[in-house]
Parts: C-alpha cells; structure tokens; sequence
C-alpha cells in the first residue's frame, strides 16, 4: 500500500524549495472524470502542470482487433462518450470508404442532423461543467434543460440518451421516428428563444470575462505545433474544420460558417463553442425539411471483409478532428486500429498555456479545452 | 399587539418577584444562552432550507420536496444524518487545533449575537461600543478558519486557509468604513442609538448619496467576509475541493457549517440595523396617519423581514455569479472598495458637519 509517508516522499523529489506540490486528481471536481494533474505550485502561482494519463484506460484499440467490421463501431461510442455519433460516423465512413459500399441519401441527411444534434448537446454540456468549474453554478441546469431535449430525441430515434449505435455500415440501424421532424423543429425554436440567456448569465457577465479574456492564451503557431483541432485551434485563428476543409457525407451541401477568433485565450474558445451551436441550428434548419424518402440502409453483404491495405478517415467531432486507421490484411476484423482522439492533443497545451498562471485560471484554460478523459485515455 | 418586550418584562418581574435578585439575574443568564442556543438550531435549519429553495428557483428546479409538507423537514434530516455520522481526524493532523477550530468559528458567531437589537427593548446586551465590539469580534472567525486549515495537514486546506486569510483581514477594512459611515451620521456607537436615530426615516434613505454607497459596500464587504460565492475562494469547490474544510465530517464539518449560516444572519442582521432602521417601522417624516398604521406591524416582525431580505439579496448574488480569482479578489478590495470608501467616509463627514442629510 501506499502510505503517508512515502507519498511525503515521493513529491518532495519533484518540488524545489518554497514549492507545493498537489495532486489534482484522479479524484477532483474541476478534472471532469479521472484525470490526475500533478500540479507544482509556488503559493498561488503554478510552476507546472502534468498530466497523469491512464486510469480509465480500457485498451479499446486493441479490443477492436478482434471485433468484425460491423462490431468495433459501437466500442468507439464509449471513446468521447459526448460525441458518440460522430464517433460511430467516423468508423462507418472508413468501413463504406474501403469497401465501397453506396450509402442512400436518407442516411446521409439523418446522420449529419444527428452529429449537428450531437455536437450541441456536447457543447451546452461543457458549457454547464465550464461554468461550474468558475464557480457559477446557475448556468448548468440552463444548458441541461436544452440538452435535455435533443437526448430525448436520441432516445426516440435509437433507443439510447448517450451512447447512440446508430450507424451501420451502409446507413442507419433502422429509420427516424415518425415525431423526429416535428420534436427538432421543436427543438430549434426552443434553442433560439433560450440562447440569449446564456448570454446574459454568462458571456456578459464582468465576473466570467475578467476570468477568461486573457487566460490560457495559445498561440495558432503553437496550436499547429502541439496538433489542436477543433474549437481549441479555431480559437487561436487556426481554420481546421473537417467539414469545410474534407466535407463528408452532405456538409458539401449545406451552407455554414467555420467560426474563427483570433483571440486564443479561453474567452475566445468559449465563444467558438457558443457560436458552433448556431452554425449547426443553422445546419439542420437547412437539412431537417428536407431529408429525402427512400432506404435508410444501403445494400451491404452480410460479412464484411476490407481489401489489404491501409484506410484512414477523419470527422469533426465536437472537440476536433477524430482520426480512424485501419490496417487490413483482408480478413473480416481489422489487423490494426489506431484512433488519433482530438482530446489527447488538446491536452497536451495545458501546462504551455496555464504554467505562470493562477489556480483559478488552470479551471478556466482546463474547462475551455473541453476535455474527456475516456477520450484521451481510450 | 404582540411584543417580544412584554414577554421579556414579565418573565423578569416574575423571577425577581420569586427569587432573590443575584439568583434571578444567574436564571436570567441561563435563559439568555438557550435561547441563543436554540435560536441558533433553528436559524442554520431554516436559512439552509431557504438557500436551497432559492438555487433551486434560481435554477428553475424544485428543491428539496420530499421530507414533510414542501421539503419542510429536510434539514432536520440531515442535520440528523450529520450527528450519527462518524467524525474522522485525519491521522496526521493536529488533534488539538482540529477539534477545536470549528469551536472558534462557531463561538464568533455567539458573540455576536450580543449586541443585536431583534426588536423594540429586545436585545441581549445594549453595550456603549456596539459597532465596535461587532467589528473587533467578527475578525477573530479567521484564527478559526486558518487552525482548520493548518491542522488538518491537507494542501487544499491549507492554501483555502491561506485564500481566507488574505481575503477576510482585507474586506474587513471596508465593511468596518461602511458601518463608520453610520456611525458619523448618528454620532454613537451603541445600536440602540443607531436605531432610535432611524425614527423619523432609515439611514439608506437618509444619508443621500454616501449611505447608498455604504450599504453597495458593506454588502460586497461582508459577502467577501462570510465566505460567500462570488467570493467563496476558500471553499472554491472546483479548485480546492472544499478548503479550509476538506477534512471535516460528521458534526465537526456540521458546525462549519451551520456557522456559515450564522455569520450570514449576523452580518445582514447588523446591515439591517444600521442601513435600514433594525426593528424600526418604515416611517415617512411627518406623515402621521401612515406610520401609525406601520407601527401596528411588531418590531420583530419588521426586523425579520429587513435581515431576510439582505439575506435573500446575498443568496441571489451565489447563484447568479461565477468566483473571483484571488489576485482579482485583492485587487478589487485594495484598488476600488477601500479607496472609495475612504472617499466616502469623508463625504459623509462633511455633510454630518453641515447637517445636509434629513
């Protein structure tokens, strides 16, 4: 066992004279899941930030070697529980890219309005936990009251509030529910007319902007070099959005801004996120009328074998660009499987941007980078 | 008409009439303390149950709604989970101080309830140096927040102890300038004073301009000075876990608590008093007819809804506000509050001397 004294032991190895070290985490409220900072601080001031990584660690690459090419897609829904769809999406798209396999329209326009659905549910969820980590508590129930109804209509779709499995490969496990055009519709109204409250609540507030602007800065040059994607990257003026730079499935289609701030600090990637939501409300409202009849599934064969050879695909989750490589030596499972996780990376930047700073400015830089721990883990 | 006076003056003729004076002055004191005591249980009950309402309407959910008629009696409940609950000392810490600490917070907020005027010739101890006693007494509840935080040989609790520290001896200057401004206008120290000098119109509306700015600082102030969000540093639960109290369970942690709950009354008791008359009914100059319809409301009824409302006023800040960070913290005491303060100290002493205020 690991007892007092020894822990004394271990971090006066790692701190200097006049220094504290702490550990934040696996078990704290700010690290949202079992994230373990060693922190090295000289009073209020952090002198060093890093990052213990593995413990909720579950080997799901590996695990997918042995699942076929119908299975692994639903492992990955348990990656960056938040972004599940997108996830799911992601696996399919490599599956239908290697093999080649037609996917109907339907499919296509149900799958980006569920992404788009998905990735405000994961924004107005960081946007509760962000504003508790603040110290605000008010905003979190706020955003869940929104988000509470797109996980109703995930539950009416596919049976599951979290982690979808929606997607096959060649289309969707089996067709919207009859109420799915009118509840988003519904959904949409209610967004809008709620919005303007988290401006209030949050965004004017002087308290949240004196905490933010400023904070965490991250310069685009250093958001390339340490491999940022998503809103994290957009805030420091880096474009990186997958669905404008390689769009996939029907975002060719649709008209939608990639939001940019130059700003790089946490108010700016705050904001990113805020207007994300818009742009994609803007996105189903163009595709939710419009969602073609026909099959939902394409037509597949019952087992699927990729050719030998390798296949990489990427899709914009809410936190970044989620990377899929497959190896294949042309059997039914994949030979290798390696997920490039947009969290890791972003990770990766927090003692860049919060070393010097405060305590309280590690929760606003930590908060704003959006962080899943089983994501980064995997 | 009800009145806590009458009560009072029969219970004391009734005790001096029975027994001899010493012996009656000795029951006197113990019925004092209990009912300070009880009045204590009771207020940590009610002002918890009321900070969880207003989250919860704040939050637009319901609160607590299950123990007795409206969630009535949650507080009881846990206030009973508390007491069973076992009251671990962490094995390293500092026995002594550990158990002792939440002790000190807890006996400052006893103390001062001295002073406090609840209503018409109600008051436990009208001393000459009310104010003074009140400010001088409420600086000791940080020794009890730094001995939790140093004894329980835990970093977050220490630096929570450290942020209070820092935090507490800074806003005390403020609201201490806050309620001199009153004081200047009065001319007294004593409370009683204060109040009966409230007959004709409360200080807030009074004083001009320099009362309002005192009553928008000394709320910051004692915000700042109970611990409370958007000042909460030492707790700051996202940051430190819990602070200065991260050790604390069972019915230690329970007096922490409930001391929070107390200093809360405590100080909007004292704003009350000094910004908006105490016990004294809304009167308006010279308009006869309407203030003797306002002095049908009791005193205490009157110095109740006054202190809730403060209260209220202060739980609203919580859960509307995210925390300071704690240079800005210091930056705001040191660069605004006090230098705007002093500036309104001096203000007020001018229109005290020339008489400008009604």
């Amino acid at each position: 066992m690991y007892n007092q004294t020894e822990i004394i032991k271990d971090t006066s190895e790692l701190g200097a004279e006049g220094e504290l070290v702490i550990n934040m985490g696996p078990q704290h409220p700010a690290t949202h899941g079992v994230l373990h900072l060693v922190v090295t601080l000289n009073g209020e001031t952090i002198k060093k930030i890093e990052p213990h990584l593995g413990y909720i660690h579950r080997s799901i690459e590996k695990m997918c070697e042995s699942l076929t090419y119908r299975q692994f897609i639903y492992v990955t829904s348990r990656m960056d529980y938040l972004s599940s769809h997108i996830n799911n999406l992601g696996c399919a798209l490599l599956v239908e890219k290697g093999m080649a396999i037609e996917v109907p329209d339907r499919a296509k326009y149900v799958r980006v309005i569920l992404s788009e659905l998905t990735r405000i549910a994961s924004h107005e969820l960081w946007l509760g936990a962000m504003a508790m980590d603040l110290g605000a508590f008010t905003p979190f129930f706020y955003a869940f009251r929104e988000r509470e109804m797109i996980t109703d209509i995930m539950e009416d779709t596919c049976g599951a509030r979290l982690t979808m499995n929606y997607i096959v490969p060649g289309g969707l496990m089996y067709d919207i529910h009859p109420d799915f055009q009118k509840k988003v519709k519904a959904f949409i109204t209610q967004f809008k007319s709620k919005v303007n409250e988290y401006e209030d609540l949050v965004t004017n507030n002087v308290i949240f902007q004196s905490r933010t602007k400023g904070v965490g800065i991250l310069s685009a040059e250093d958001a390339i070099s340490y491999g940022c994607t998503g809103p994290v990257a957009r805030a420091s003026g880096v474009s990186c959005d997958i669905r404008k730079i390689y769009p996939y499935e029907v975002y060719d289609k649709v008209e939608f801004e990639e939001v940019l701030e130059t700003a790089g600090d946490s108010f700016a990637r705050y904001m990113v996120r805020v207007k994300e939501m818009n742009q994609s409300i803007r996105i189903i409202e163009q595709l939710i009328d419009n969602i073609p009849e026909g099959d939902f599934v394409g037509k597949t064969k019952n087992v699927l074998k990729l050719p030998k050879g390798e296949f990489y695909t990427r899709v914009e989750t809410a936190r970044g660009e989620l990377g899929v490589f497959v190896v294949s030596e042309g059997g039914t499972t994949p030979h290798r499987i390696k997920f490039r996780s947009p969290g890791f990376s972003n990770l990766s930047v927090l003692n860049h941007i919060a070393a010097g700073s405060k305590i309280g400015d590690l929760m606003a830089s930590m908060g704003t980078l959006d962080l899943v721990i089983p994501d980064i883990d995997r | 008409m009800f009145s806590l006076e009458g009560i009072t003056t029969y219970v004391q003729d009734w005790l001096f009439m029975k027994f001899n004076p010493t012996l009656a002055l000795a029951m006197e004191c113990v019925i004092v303390i209990l009912l300070a005591i009880s009045l204590f249980a009771i207020l940590g009950l009610v002002l918890v149950l009321m900070e969880r309402k207003v989250a919860a309407h704040i939050q637009i959910r319901l609160g607590p709604n299950r123990v007795g008629p409206g969630g009535m009696f949650q507080t009881v409940a846990d206030t009973l989970k508390l007491i069973m609950k076992e009251g671990l000392v962490p094995d390293m810490a500092d026995k002594f101080l550990f158990n002792l600490a939440p002790f000190v917070v807890m006996m400052v907020g006893m103390l001062l309830l001295a002073p406090i005027a609840f209503a018409k010739n109600f008051q436990i101890w009208d001393i000459n140096i009310g104010v003074l006693y009140i400010s001088s007494v409420s600086s000791l509840s940080v020794i009890g927040i730094l001995m939790a935080g140093w004894a329980s040989n835990n970093k977050y609790s220490l630096l929570g102890a450290m942020r209070s520290g820092a935090q507490i001896v800074s806003y005390e200057l403020s609201a201490g300038f806050a309620v001199l401004t009153i004081v200047v206008l009065t001319g007294s120290l004593q409370l009683s004073d204060i109040v009966n000098a409230q007959q004709n119109g409360w200080w807030i509306f009074k004083g001009h301009i320099p009362a309002v700015i005192a009553f928008v600082l000394y709320i910051i102030a004692v915000t700042a000075e109970t611990n409370r969000a958007p000042f909460d540093l030492a707790e700051a639960e996202s940051e430190l876990t819990a602070g200065f109290h991260t050790e604390y369970s069972g019915m230690r942690f329970a007096l922490f608590f409930l001391a929070e709950y107390i200093n809360i009354f405590i100080v909007c008791a004292i704003g009350a008093t000094l910004f908006f008359g105490g016990w004294m009914p809304l009167h308006i100059g010279n308009w006869e007819a309407f203030n003797h319809i306002m002095d049908y409301i009791p005193s205490s009824v009157w110095f109740m809804g006054k202190t809730f409302f403060l209260i209220f006023l202060i739980m609203w800040f919580r859960w509307t506000f995210p925390r300071l960070r704690v240079d800005q913290l210091l930056n705001l005491e040191w660069k605004y509050l006090l230098p705007i303060s002093l500036f309104n100290l001096l203000l007020v002493a001018v229109i005290a001397i020339l008489g400008w205020h009604f």
